[in-house]
């Protein structure tokens, strides 16, 4: 079993994990504070003005000081809808990994546990959610979700359909760890004894197999968060995710895209470097937990 | 494993598998938009709406409705666009082609790269090659495919100018109606940056699966005892130990293809490439409900069959399992 103190000893050993963990923090905080600390409020009407869109970065020839990253064709600080929409992907993607983890880890711990016609139903429509892909599944959903309702509901359901799709889309990864691990306990002394105790399943499962489970899951649960971001960022680039009065940096990368054919790339660029490192710091970050807690999982072992 | 018996289960699982997507299809004509709207407009009264209600046959019971649809889709009838005024199935196969030789070029492209790139680095685990390989994977890993197409579009397509960033270019027409960018040079040079685009995301994961696989596979009895019999290094490497990291890599394979049609979708739509996951996206927007529900029955066909023929190839190169009539 390992230890938080030695947990953070190897942490502060590991210069890889140094750097992602304080990427990621910057990251978080610069989202937490975005409010506080943003030099304008994008999204605040009396704040932004026309006059001031399409300015390049505030080293160029003709840009602003007031605007380091410069400015989109509205007139916000690139800077500013950056901090606001890391808080939104964040948000996005902690919730979904939360909604995956909750029915991942219940359905995983029935299926190991019960076994038989229950465990291979699960596991098969498992194996077929997986093939078709978090991603493909959720377009679909959300494409339908689009069509079916008015912009405005939409926009005002946006983040709660995304958190929810991507979370339901993506449980098989956390139920396929947990009934492993399940399988591997079920049969163990402590497991027996408090079924000869008279505890009924439901006590057996939560409160003495589940415990001993969650180390696998702590570790898919960081790069699930990689993923949900990378995912949420793929549907609102295609218009499917975060309204544009919203945005994530998704939807920030696309209202950028058609400036980029005349030559305002900072627009694009910022928060796509925002967003890749994001993903790596939280992959990097993700496979070095793999590697301290259990050095036999390996990514893309299922 | 009996082939027949094989055949069987995967045919059955493929029908379960296109009921449940037909069903989901249907429920969509079912609830998504007024077909009798999109038909005749809003000048009809009301009586006469409820009279064509009927005739119809929109007042039907589900079941009812539900098996009219499938009859009709059986058929290959899935109604006409409300956009374009035609088959919603012919409108879809038209980009067929479109889509299909991008997957195909960039299915090429990341096949020939990830092989050796994941063989070397399995055999040389510690050179200064394997580690630069291998971290550049995990950078590539965490580059959303979307981006990769706006930075090649923005370096390659705008900054450079070397190579044309949107479309298909110039096309040719096969006698059997399939329009090919394979045989003019317009085509292919539209097709590279797209098809590098979708690769670059294949790429790094086939590299680390390969090298994972093929690291697994030096290490098993058979191949030290190809080994201790005195083959040669080479014809234990690529041959014995090789073929067991195909397996893997097959299933893997056809686990990807819902991911990559997905990332078919954000391809497209950077470069305007005329295939069906940019058809899709403008229907979406357009609410054009028959053409919705054509592409999803398509894809979940195709994924479908493609299931069924990784299964089959994954019995035929796997020397444990054997079909009857197969030699030893």
């Amino acid at each position: 079993m390992i230890t938080w103190r030695s947990l953070l000893r190897r942490f502060l050993s590991d210069p890889v994990a140094i750097g992602a963990g304080l990427v990621l923090l910057v990251l978080i905080l610069m989202a937490v504070f975005a409010p506080l600390i943003a030099p304008q409020n994008p999204y605040d009407l009396m704040q932004i003005d026309v006059m001031d869109s399409d300015m390049p970065p505030s080293w160029k020839p003709d840009g602003d000081p007031r605007y380091l990253l410069g400015t989109d064709s509205q007139g916000r600080g690139v800077l500013s809808t950056i901090m606001y929409g890391t808080g939104i992907s964040l948000l996005i993607g902690i919730g979904a990994v939360f909604v995956q983890a909750i029915l991942g880890i219940t359905l995983g711990l029935i299926a190991g546990y019960k076994g038989g016609w229950i465990d291979s139903f699960l596991m098969r429509l498992a194996d077929i959610q997986m093939s078709l892909s978090t991603l493909m599944i959720a377009i679909i959903a959300l494409a339908l979700f689009q069509a079916a309702f008015d912009p405005n509901t939409y926009a005002k359901y946006a983040i709660f359909m995304l958190i929810l799709i991507i979370g339901i889309a993506d449980w098989p990864k956390f139920a396929r760890t947990v009934r492993s691990s399940v399988l591997g306990e079920k049969n163990k002394e402590y497991v027996d004894a408090a079924r000869v105790i008279g505890l009924p399943a439901r006590k057996v499962m939560w409160g003495h197999i589940l415990p001993n489970t969650m180390t696998p899951v702590l570790v898919i649960s960081t790069i699930q968060v990689a993923e949900a971001i990378m995912t949420e960022a793929a549907l609102s680039f295609l218009g499917l995710g975060m309204p544009v009065n919203k945005p994530s940096l998704g939807s920030l990368i696309r209202s950028g895209f058609e400036y980029i054919f005349s030559g305002s790339w900072w627009i694009t660029f910022y928060p796509a470097l925002v967003l890749i490192a994001l993903i790596l710091a939280l992959n990097l970050l993700g496979d070095w937990l793999r590697d301290v807690m259990n050095p036999k999982l390996r990514r893309g072992d299922e | 494993m009996h082939i027949v018996a094989f055949l069987i289960r995967r045919a059955v699982q493929a029908v379960i598998v296109m009921f449940v997507i037909s069903l989901i299809g249907f429920s969509i004509q079912d609830n998504l938009g007024d077909p009798l709207r999109e038909l005749v407009g809003q000048s009809v009264s009301e009586a006469e709406r409820d009279l064509m209600r009927e005739d119809m046959g929109l007042n039907d019971p589900f079941v009812t409705q539900y098996i009219r649809f499938l009859g009709h889709a059986v058929q290959g009838d899935l109604g006409n666009s409300y956009f374009f005024k035609r088959p919603a199935l012919s409108v879809i196969m038209d980009k067929f082609p479109a889509t299909f030789e991008l997957v195909l070029a960039s299915v090429f492209i990341f096949l020939t790269l990830s092989i050796p790139a994941g063989i070397y680095c399995a055999i040389h685990r510690n050179s200064w090659l394997t580690r630069f390989i291998m971290s550049v994977s995990i950078i590539g890993i965490s580059v959303p495919v979307f981006l990769t197409a706006i930075f090649m579009v923005w370096i390659f397509g705008v900054e450079l100018g070397w190579l044309p960033a949107y479309g298909r270019g110039e096309t040719y027409e096969l006698p059997w109606g399939w329009n090919t960018g394979f045989l003019t040079i317009d085509g292919i040079r539209h097709l590279i940056l797209p098809a590098i685009t979708l690769s670059s995301i294949m790429l790094p994961l086939f590299i680390r699966l390969i090298r994972a696989e093929m690291m697994e596979a030096m290490g098993t009895d058979y191949v030290r005892f190809a080994r201790a019999k005195g083959l040669s290094t080479a014809r234990v490497r690529y041959v014995h130990a090789f073929r067991n990291t195909l397996l893997p890599v097959v299933t893997v394979g056809g686990l990807m293809i819902g991911t990559l049609i997905a990332y078919t979708i954000l391809t497209e739509t950077v470069f305007q490439w005329p295939g069906m996951g940019f058809l899709f996206l403008e229907a979406v927007n357009r609410v054009d409900t028959p053409l919705i529900i054509a592409y999803i029955i398509v894809v979940g066909l195709i994924f479908v069959i493609v299931n069924t023929l990784v299964d089959f190839i994954y019995t035929l190169i796997n020397p444990m399992v054997k079909l009857p009539g197969a030699k030893a």
